[in-house]
């Protein structure tokens, strides 16, 4: 059995939408637990918070909507700069705050070392490329001219998929909302990520098209030892994938634990509402 | 490795596998703004190779006791110590992380109902454990199919989902999914509920075989011929205020 090895540190990661006063810009605590200031009406996104993510495992993120959940994964990737705290990615013993990096430096890490489903397709896929132009498209900001290897590769991701390869010349706008989540999954596998970010990747798809999704999931995770950051309101998917579960509410961190704990005994009063109304 | 407790404990001897100390479990329901007691100062060890016999009148706690040792449920107070090659950890303090790899083959837990992955097959279900430690896809299937033998599931069952199991059936899947990476220490509650007295013979012969090959093993059991014929010995939990006896067998 291998050593657990952390991949990323996250630290007092704060973001807030609004100038912030001094009286909230360091943090904010509210009396009835509001994630807006009284004073300065900013609104306090995701507050404070810290996680680590070790190789290999999953980590699950829940919370209603507006909880912060997808707030903080955008931090992660890039996609929303934060206002405070810090990322830091760990690579051959040492660490980097990514946040710290130039946007060149993090559209290398994000193309090459993470891989990236949204729950929309339209925000990770290309429209107006083939299903394979899309995958071609990461390998050559890769810096992977050879053609036939390109081809190739898109081919075999996209059968790792389940994908057919036949449709691999065929634009995305073709395909069903299940088979775009599969061409968004093997466009984020193309440069062998270290980490896979999944925002809601199974949301508004039909149940049977859900549960291939996540075994498809697990499988990679199983086969290719990728760390993944999952990120869904779905008590079921987290109960399914990951080993591990944040519950956020109002921007911050109200519990953190094992997922079985966290679903089997929850701690926090909003964690046993949560669960309590789960079908 | 990851890093253990390094102090080696004082009054404790080299035999004990497991030592719980003054355990407490509340539950707190905020909705209702209720808290119910599961158990206070529990305290009891289990030496290496041992099975210890959880026994007791229904809701008295016994499965909950499982559960806090696992970490599906949180304690309220009290230590659990488990010692592992020289050092020792508390499972109420360790980190998740820590608890994560302690549950990938050092401590298995078999509970009263299969859950598992939704259209899987019985024999992936039994593989997937040895899948997570980096066992083979070959081998742990293999491994798989000669656990679900043991367990006298039939074959014709092995490529189909548990779900569509009787209760016997889901309840020896169970079992073997418990059984293939043969922990060092296993949990089991309530194994042999619900099952006819073959298949019940199948799997008291299979416990009896799996701590022959030393593993540990804490159970809840209801039925005091099979706690007196596998049971070296039983903690009977007997009033719920005050925690429970030690009995030594």
């Amino acid at each position: 059995m291998n050593k657990p090895e952390e991949i990323l540190t996250v630290r007092n990661l704060a973001k807030h939408y609004g100038a912030a006063c001094p009286a909230c810009v360091n943090g904010l605590s509210t009396p009835d637990g509001s994630n807006i200031c009284p004073n300065c009406s900013t609104v306090h996104a995701v507050r404070d918070v810290s996680m680590t993510l070790h190789r290999g495992e999953i980590l699950g993120i829940i919370g209603e909507s507006g909880s912060g959940k997808s707030t903080l994964l955008k931090m992660m990737v890039f996609d929303e700069p934060a206002s405070r705290g810090e990322i830091l990615y760990h690579d051959a013993g040492t660490a980097v705050n990514t946040l710290l990096l130039n946007a060149a430096q993090k559209r290398n890490l994000r193309n090459q070392n993470y891989g990236i489903v949204y729950q929309n397709p339209q925000l990770g896929l290309n429209f107006r490329v083939s299903a394979g132009g899309n995958i071609a498209e990461r390998l050559l900001m890769k810096g992977t001219r050879d053609f036939d290897y390109i081809r190739q590769r898109s081919g075999s991701l996209l059968a790792r998929a389940e994908v057919p390869v036949q449709r691999m010349d065929e634009l995305p706008s073709n395909f069903s909302g299940g088979m775009q989540q599969r061409v968004q999954i093997a466009k984020a596998l193309a440069t062998n990520p270290d980490i896979l970010f999944l925002d809601e990747v199974t949301t508004g798809l039909d149940l049977s098209v859900q549960a291939k999704i996540l075994d498809l999931i697990l499988e990679l995770q199983q086969s290719l030892g990728i760390a993944m950051v999952v990120v869904t309101h779905d008590l079921g998917v987290v109960r399914l994938l990951a080993s591990r579960t944040f519950v956020m509410k109002q921007g911050e961190v109200i519990e953190a634990g094992l997922t079985d704990q966290v679903l089997e005994d929850p701690q926090h009063a909003y964690t046993q509402q949560l669960v309590s109304s789960s079908l | 490795m990851i890093q253990l407790d390094a102090i080696r404990p004082k009054n404790a001897t080299d035999l004990a596998l497991l030592e719980v100390r003054k355990l407490r479990k509340f539950f707190y329901l905020h909705e209702r703004e209720k808290k119910i007691q599961a158990f206070v100062d529990l305290s009891f060890s289990v030496n290496h190779g041992e099975l210890l016999a959880i026994t007791g009148p229904s809701g008295i706690g016994k499965s909950s006791i499982l559960n806090c040792i696992y970490r599906s449920y949180l304690s309220d107070g009290g230590e659990i110590w488990y010692h592992h090659n020289g050092t020792r950890i508390d499972l109420l303090q360790c980190s998740d992380h820590e608890m994560v790899w302690l549950r990938q083959g050092e401590i298995g837990y078999v509970t009263q109902f299969l859950h598992c992955l939704p259209r899987k097959s019985a024999l992936s279900v039994v593989a997937f454990p040895l899948l997570q430690m980096g066992v083979s896809v070959a081998q742990a299937e293999a491994k798989a199919a000669e656990m679900l033998n043991k367990f006298n599931l039939p074959e014709h069952l092995w490529d189909v989902s548990p779900h569509t199991f009787s209760g016997g059936e889901k309840q020896r899947v169970n079992l073997a999914r418990g059984f293939v990476c043969e922990p060092k220490l296993l949990l089991v509650d309530e194994p042999t509920a619900s099952l006819d007295p073959v298949t019940r013979d199948i799997v008291v012969n299979n416990i009896i075989e799996l701590k022959g090959r030393g593993t540990t093993v804490v159970g809840v059991f209801h039925d005091p011929e099979i706690v007196e014929r596998i049971a070296d010995r039983e903690f009977k939990l007997v009033s719920n205020a005050h925690g429970g006896a030690l009995l030594t067998r």
